[in-house]
C-alpha cells in the first residue's frame, strides 16, 4: 500500500483539520454569573416560581393599601361577609377586611422568615467557616457545642421560649434562630473542609497565594452557591414554623396578622366560612412551593458542571 | 548517568518522615525515613502501589505538609527550617506541582487567565494588566492552547487540555523543580503521550528538574533518568532507569517488573510472573522488621526481626533488603 487512503472506502475520506482546530471551543465565553442566570431562565418551573414570588412580595408590600379598610379595623355590623366588591376576600368574625389582613399577614410572615434566615446565615456561615478554617482544638470544641444543640429537639426550645417571652416578631425570630443556624454551620464547615483538601487549593498554596487570598478567591466563591441554596430552603421552613407556632396559639395574637394567625382563625370556622382558611392557606402553599422550586432551580443553575 | 555523583544535587531528602495522627491515638506512617537526592535537569521517577505514600512524600517536599522528622534541602536551603514568610515564599516559588486530577486541580469558578496568573499575582510578577494577559497568552501557547482560551472556564475543556492548563499555571512562576503527581494517570492513553511529550519538551527548553510520580513502572520507564520504588511509606530500591529494568534487586521491584506485559507474544507467553502474594498491609500497623516481608517469597525469620538498611550495593544502585545486606545479614538470611 503506497498510499493508505487508496484502500479506504470513498465514503470515509479523512477530513483535513486545520492546525489547532481540535482545541477550538464553539461556545461563547460567558461570565459565571451570566451563565447561571441563563440556565435559571431555561428552567420553566423556576421562572414561574420566581414570578409568583415576585407577585406575592409586591402584594405583601402594597396589598394592604389597595383597600380602604385597615387590617385591624373591626366592624361588628359586617361580620362573616362573603367575598364581594367591597370586601374582596370577605370579612372575619370581627368584620375585619380579609384582603388587608392576608397581605398584612404575608408581609409579617415574610419579614419574620427573611430576618430569621438572615440571622441563620450570618451566624451559621461565620460559625461554620471559623470552625473549619481554625481546625484543631477550636473546631473540636465548636463541634461539640453543635452536637449538644442538635441533641435537644429545636421545637421544644422554641415552644419553651415562646411561653416565657412576649409573643412578637422579634421573639419568634430569635426563637427560630437559636437552633436554626446549626444546619447552615454544618454545611459550610463540611464544604470548606472538603475544599481545603482539593487540589486547586493545594495548587494555590504552592503558588504562594496567601491564606486570606485563598479564602476570598477559592473558598468563598465555591461555597456561596451552597449558602444561597440553603437560604432558599430556610425561608419557607421559617414561614412554616411561624405558622405552626401561631396555629397552636404560641405565636402572634389577633388583631396582629400573620399567615399562621389567619390560618388559626380560619380553621375555627372552616365548616361555615371556608374562604377564611382557603385564601391564607393558598398564599402559604404558593410561597413555600415557589421557594422550594426556586431553590432547586438555583442548585442546578449554580453548578458549573450542569453548563451546556 | 554516571557523572551524577559529581554534580551537586538540587533536592536532598534526608530521613524524611511524615506521620498522620489518625483516630484512636494511632499513627499512620505515610512516609517513614526516606532519603534520596535529585540532580538538576534529571527526571526522577517515583513509583509504588496506591497508598504507599507517594503523594504525601511529594507534598512534604514542598511543605504542603510539615515534616514529622528529617530534612529537605532545596538548592542547599532547608525547606522545613524556620523562615520568614517572604523567605519561604521565595523558596517555594521555585518548586511547583502538577496534580493528578484534572477536574479537581482547577477552580471551577475562575477563568483560565485567572487560573494561570494566580502564581504571578501572588508573587507580583506582572507589572500591569496588559503584561499579565500577555504572559498568560504566551504560556497558553507554550502548552499548545491559544489566546482564545483565556476567558474560558475549566469545565469547557477536556481532561488533557485541563492538565495542560495546570502545567501552564505551574510554569507561570518560572520554577526550577516540578513535582508531577501522577499527571497522566487520569487521562486516556492517547492523551497521555501528548502530555508526556509536552513535559519533556519543557524540560529541554527550560532545564526543568522533575519528580515524576506514577503507580506503574511502565509509565516512568522511558522518561526517567533514575527511578525510586516505594513500598508502604519507605523507599526499597533506587537506581538508574536502565539498571532498574535490567537488574532489579529488590523482590518487590522484581515483582512489579514481571507484572508489565512484554510486547512480544512469544516472550510474553514464556514470561514467568512473580505475583505478589497477599494484600497490602495497613500503614497504620506495618509489619515488623522489613515492611515487605509479608509478601516476599524470600522472607525469613531475620526479616521479621530486623529492618534492612538502605545501602548502595552497586554504584548508584541503592536497595533496602537483607539479601544484599552486610555479611552478617546475608549469613542470617541463609540460616
Ligand atoms: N491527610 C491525611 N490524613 C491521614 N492519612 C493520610 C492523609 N493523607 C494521606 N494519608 C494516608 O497516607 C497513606 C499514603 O497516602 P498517599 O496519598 O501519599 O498515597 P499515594 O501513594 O499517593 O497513593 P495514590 O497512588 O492512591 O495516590 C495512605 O494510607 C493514606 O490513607
Ligand atoms: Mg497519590
Amino acid at each position: 500500500m503506497a498510499n493508505p487512503t487508496d484502500s479506504l472506502d470513498p465514503l470515509f475520506v479523512p477530513v483535513r483539520r486545520e492546525n489547532g482546530e481540535q482545541e477550538r471551543i464553539s461556545r461563547p465565553a460567558l461570565s459565571a454569573f451570566q451563565d447561571s442566570w441563563r440556565r435559571l431562565r431555561q428552567n420553566k418551573a423556576a421562572v414561574i416560581s420566581l414570578i409568583l414570588l415576585g407577585i406575592m412580595i409586591v402584594l405583601a408590600i402594597v396589598g394592604p393599601w389597595l383597600t380602604k379598610y385597615s387590617y385591624a379595623q373591626t366592624n361588628y355590623s359586617a361580620v362573616y361577609q362573603s367575598p364581594s366588591a367591597d370586601h374582596w376576600f370577605g370579612t372575619d368574625k370581627f368584620g375585619r377586611d380579609q384582603w388587608a389582613r392576608i397581605w398584612q399577614g404575608t408581609r409579617i410572615s415574610l419579614l419574620i422568615a427573611v430576618l430569621a434566615a438572615a440571622l441563620d446565615l450570618v451566624v451559621g456561615v461565620a460559625y461554620g467557616a471559623i470552625s473549619a478554617l481554625k481546625g484543631g482544638k477550636v473546631d473540636n470544641v465548636m463541634q461539640r457545642i453543635i452536637e449538644i444543640l442538635i441533641g435537644v429537639p429545636s421545637l421544644i426550645i422554641i415552644i419553651l421560649l415562646m411561653m416565657i417571652m412576649k409573643a412578637n416578631i422579634f421573639t419568634i425570630m430569635v426563637a427560630m434562630s437559636i437552633t436554626g443556624w446549626v444546619g447552615m454551620a454544618r454545611l459550610v464547615r463540611a464544604q470548606i473542609l472538603k475544599l481545603k483538601q482539593q487540589e486547586f487549593v493545594l495548587a494555590a498554596r504552592t503558588l504562594g497565594t496567601s491564606n486570606t487570598q485563598i479564602i476570598f478567591k477559592h473558598l468563598i466563591p465555591n461555597t456561596i452557591g451552597m449558602i444561597v441554596i440553603n437560604t432558599m430552603f430556610t425561608i419557607p421552613s421559617a414561614i412554616f414554623t411561624e405558622a405552626f407556632l401561631s396555629f397552636i396559639g404560641l405565636g402572634l395574637q389577633s388583631p396582629q396578622a400573620s399567615l399562621g394567625v389567619l390560618i388559626h382563625d380560619g380553621f375555627q370556622t372552616l365548616s361555615s366560612h371556608f374562604y377564611l382558611l382557603l385564601f391564607p392557606a393558598l398564599v402559604i402553599v404558593v410561597i413555600m412551593v415557589a421557594f422550594n422550586i426556586l431553590g432547586d432551580g438555583l442548585r442546578d443553575a449554580l453548578d458549573p458542571r450542569m453548563r451546556k | 548517568m554516571a557523572e551524577q555523583g559529581k554534580k551537586k544535587p538540587l533536592v536532598q531528602v534526608e530521613g524524611l518522615k511524615r506521620h498522620f495522627q489518625v483516630g484512636g491515638g494511632k499513627t499512620l506512617k505515610a512516609v517513614d525515613d526516606v532519603s534520596f537526592e535529585i540532580y538538576p535537569g534529571e527526571t526522577f521517577g517515583l513509583v509504588g502501589e496506591s497508598g504507599c505514600g507517594k503523594s504525601t512524600l511529594g507534598r512534604t517536599l514542598i511543605r504542603l505538609y510539615d515534616a514529622t522528622d528529617g530534612k529537605v534541602l532545596f538548592d542547599g536551603e532547608d525547606v522545613h527550617g524556620t523562615k520568614s514568610k517572604t523567605e519561604l515564599k521565595a523558596l517555594t516559588r521555585r518548586i511547583q506541582m502538577i496534580f493528578q486530577d484534572p477536574y479537581a486541580s482547577l477552580n471551577q469558578r475562575m477563568n483560565v487567565e485567572d487560573i494561570i496568573a494566580e502564581g504571578m499575582d501572588a508573587h507580583g510578577l506582572a507589572k500591569n494588566r496588559a503584561e499579565r494577559t500577555k504572559r498568560v497568552v504566551e504560556l497558553l501557547e507554550t502548552v499548545g492552547l491559544n489566546a482564545e482560551h483565556a476567558k474560558r472556564f475549566p469545565h469547557e475543556f477536556s481532561g488533557g487540555q485541563r492538565q495542560r492548563i495546570g502545567i501552564a499555571r505551574a510554569l507561570a512562576v518560572d520554577p526550577d523543580f516540578i513535582i508531577a503527581d501522577e499527571p497522566i494517570s487520569a487521562l486516556d492513553v492517547s492523551i497521555q503521550a501528548q502530555v508526556v511529550n509536552l513535559l519533556q519538551k519543557l524540560q529541554r527548553e527550560r532545564g526543568l528538574t522533575y519528580l515524576f510520580i506514577a503507580h506503574d513502572l511502565s509509565m516512568v520507564k522511558h522518561i526517567s533518568d533514575r527511578i525510586g520504588v516505594m513500598y508502604l511509606g519507605g523507599m526499597v530500591e533506587l537506581a538508574t532507569s536502565d539498571d532498574l529494568f535490567e537488574e532489579p534487586l529488590h523482590p518487590y521491584t522484581q515483582a512489579l517488573l514481571t507484572a508489565i506485559p512484554i510486547p512480544d507474544p512469544r516472550l510474553e507467553r514464556e514470561r514467568k510472573r512473580q505475583l505478589l502474594q497477599g494484600d497490602l498491609p495497613s500503614p497504620i500497623d506495618p509489619p515488623s522488621g522489613c515492611r515487605f516481608r509479608t509478601r516476599c517469597p524470600f522472607a525469613t525469620e531475620h526479616c521479621k526481626n530486623k529492618a534492612p538498611e538502605w545501602r548502595e550495593v552497586r554504584p548508584n544502585h541503592w536497595v533496602a533488603c537483607h539479601l544484599y545486606g552486610s555479611e552478617s545479614d546475608r549469613a542470617a538470611m541463609k540460616a
